[in-house]
């Protein structure tokens, strides 16, 4: 079953173009993730889906609902996780999840989620004494209050420390574990390898690249890299492959079949005795195809 | 599975909730609670020491008898219009607007709640400020004149709230509304006779005390507690006016809502004291 269908979504403010024609479509149970640099237009398509915000053009169906007019019933099904979310500071951790879970037809205890998100021993704690990653958590714990079916992240680890980041995201697999389908948006390519099922690259308010995080971009049949120090009194030219380029005594090697080449370079450096020392076979990460995509090298 | 079938909680008790949950924040603000409950009071205890509480001679009527309802007004005054101009700009400053928008309450009913809130409050204020004029200053509450001073009140205060969710609609962010109260109210109440009776002022003083609504609800609700008057006191000519001014603020105030920060607000400002993020 398709959670979200998104079909030529365009978005301007003035003349600027944020989202010039998105297709998106998310599966239940599905973790989606739109990841770009920032003012790629991730917040505006998602503050679209979420119903903040109208779109200028094309069709756009989530959980069933058009956000624009779904209203209460389709705000009863969606969890929404802010990026410059807040709650009443005067408020414990407590009263603020009782309060906002009291406006669904179907919640989460709230014991439970304070819990879940490790903040069993600030539950009674005013919300204006917690620390930045604290308030993040709660920001978490709110947008799943109401047992959503599907969840919106928008940059959900954003400031975080990388042992806050590590405990974010196990909360997030813990949910995707329980079926819940979510779209989140980041900036961090790690973070939507991590998480996602899979991946849309969005740059300049279109989609650049979309799939798994093995195969984005073309990844998966992409050239693997064989990486060498050249040994000594041995010229470039009488290497059995080719080169792709020399640096220095470092040798790179562009191949199809990292299995083949790399026979075909250990059999004849092992025929004339030679050891390719810092030897190295690498496939473009995630962050290459990323990097290339959204012209940012 | 639909959710029509499982138990939506009544948006009465959603606007209850709210109502419940401003309150609490009211109270747990210790400068909110100052301005609206102590600082009327204080000025009651200064007035009466400054003056004196004898016969005003050419009212007939104690300085507390003439002060107190007045400034049972101002205090009401405080509670709605100030209060939910700064608390609701500031709440949208924080981004808890748009949180609110996201999730199933209607935006009608959150804002019902805030303003019960206010209007709540506002009639404790008064409450308490009558209730200090009767206990130390021998203020007289004349029962004839009531259900009057209960009307006055309950328009009053509606058309205060209305006006504060206007100024919180038109404040470019949450520094700008307490700005505009200030600069608004205090001016008003001294044109309007709360602090003092003006004897003679120019001309252009007293036009523009007709005009805004605070001296409408000053006199009417003062004239309520006057023990030299007869008659019920329905001022009906002041409580239409102050429906008035409520109706069109409150149009004004629905048409100009905004339920998120305008850029370069306090949203934006606060993003820039956030961390450094490596951008990729």
């Amino acid at each position: 079953m398709t959670a979200i269908e998104v079909r030529g979504l365009r978005k301007s403010y003035d003349d600027l173009v944020a989202v010039g024609g998105v297709d998106i479509s998310v599966e239940t149970g599905e973790v989606f993730a739109l990841l770009g640099p920032n003012g790629a237009g991730k917040t505006t398509t998602v503050e679209i889906l979420e119903g903040h915000r109208s779109a200028d053009g094309g069709s756009i169906s989530v959980l069933g609902f058009d956000p624009s007019t779904g209203g209460r019933a389709y705000r009863e099904r969606i969890g929404i996780v802010l990026q410059q979310g807040a709650v009443e500071r005067e408020l414990s951790v407590r009263e603020a999840l009782s309060i906002y879970g009291g406006m669904y037809p179907r919640r989460l205890d709230a014991d439970h989620l304070i819990d879940l998100v490790g903040l069993t021993e600030k539950a009674d704690t005013r919300i204006k004494t917690l620390s930045g990653g604290q308030q993040r958590r709660l920001e978490l714990a709110l947008g799943l209050v109401g047992d959503p079916d599907l969840l919106f992240l928008d940059e959900p680890t954003t400031g975080f420390d990388p042992s806050a980041r590590r405990q974010a995201w196990g909360i997030l697999e813990n949910l995707a574990d329980l079926g819940k389908t979510i779209l989140l948006t980041t900036h961090y390519m790690d973070e939507a390898q991590h998480l996602a099922d899979r991946i849309a690259i969005i740059d300049s308010g279109t989609i650049v690249a979309e799939g798994t995080p093995e195969t984005l971009g073309g990844r998966a049949n992409g050239k693997s890299m064989i990486r060498f120090a050249l040994p000594e009194g041995v010229g470039a030219e009488e290497l059995p492959i080719p080169a792709s380029t020399v640096d220095g005594a470092i040798v790179e090697v562009s191949a199809e079949s990292a299995t083949r080449a790399l026979h075909e370079l250990t059999t004849w450096a092992i025929a004339k005795d030679l050891e390719l020392e810092q030897l190295q076979v690498t496939r473009p990460s995630l962050e290459d195809v990323y990097l290339e995509l959204t012209d940012e090298h | 599975m639909s959710t029509d079938d499982l138990r939506r909680p009544s948006v009465a008790s959603l606007v209850w909730q709210q109502f419940r949950y401003q309150n609490k924040v009211f109270w747990r603000t210790p400068i909110a609670a100052f301005f609206t409950i102590v600082f009327p009071l204080m000025l009651l205890v200064l007035f009466t020491a400054i003056f004196g509480n004898d016969e005003i001679e050419n009212l007939g009527i104690t300085t507390a008898q003439y002060f107190t309802p007045g400034l049972a007004v101002f205090a009401a005054v405080s509670a709605t219009y100030t209060n939910l101009a700064i608390g609701t700009a500031i709440a949208r400053d924080n981004g808890i607007l748009k949180r609110i928008r996201g999730t199933p309450i209607p935006p009608w009913a959150y804002i019902a709640g805030r303003v019960a809130s206010s209007v709540y409050l506002a009639f404790l204020a008064m409450v308490l400020m009558m209730a200090a004029g009767v206990v130390f200053y021998g203020v007289q509450i004349i029962a004839r004149t009531l259900p009057a001073a209960l009307l006055t009140f309950v328009v009053g205060v509606s058309c205060f709230a209305a006006l504060g969710m206007l100024v919180a609609a038109i404040s470019p962010n949450g520094d700008a509304a307490p700005a505009i109260t200030n600069a608004t109210l205090l001016p008003v109440a001294f044109i309007s006779n709360i602090f003092f009776p003006l004897e003679n002022p120019p001309r252009w003083m007293e036009i523009a005390g007709n005009f805004f609504p605070l001296k409408a609800f000053a006199e009417a609700f003062r004239d309520a507690f006057d023990p030299t008057l007869t008659g019920p006191q329905f001022h009906w000519p002041q409580i239409g006016y102050l429906a008035l001014w409520g109706v069109v603020a409150g149009l004004l105030a629905i048409r100009f809502f905004r339920w998120e920060p305008s850029s370069g607000s306090t949203s934006r400002r606060r993003r820039r004291d956030e961390p450094q993020l490596e951008t990729v």
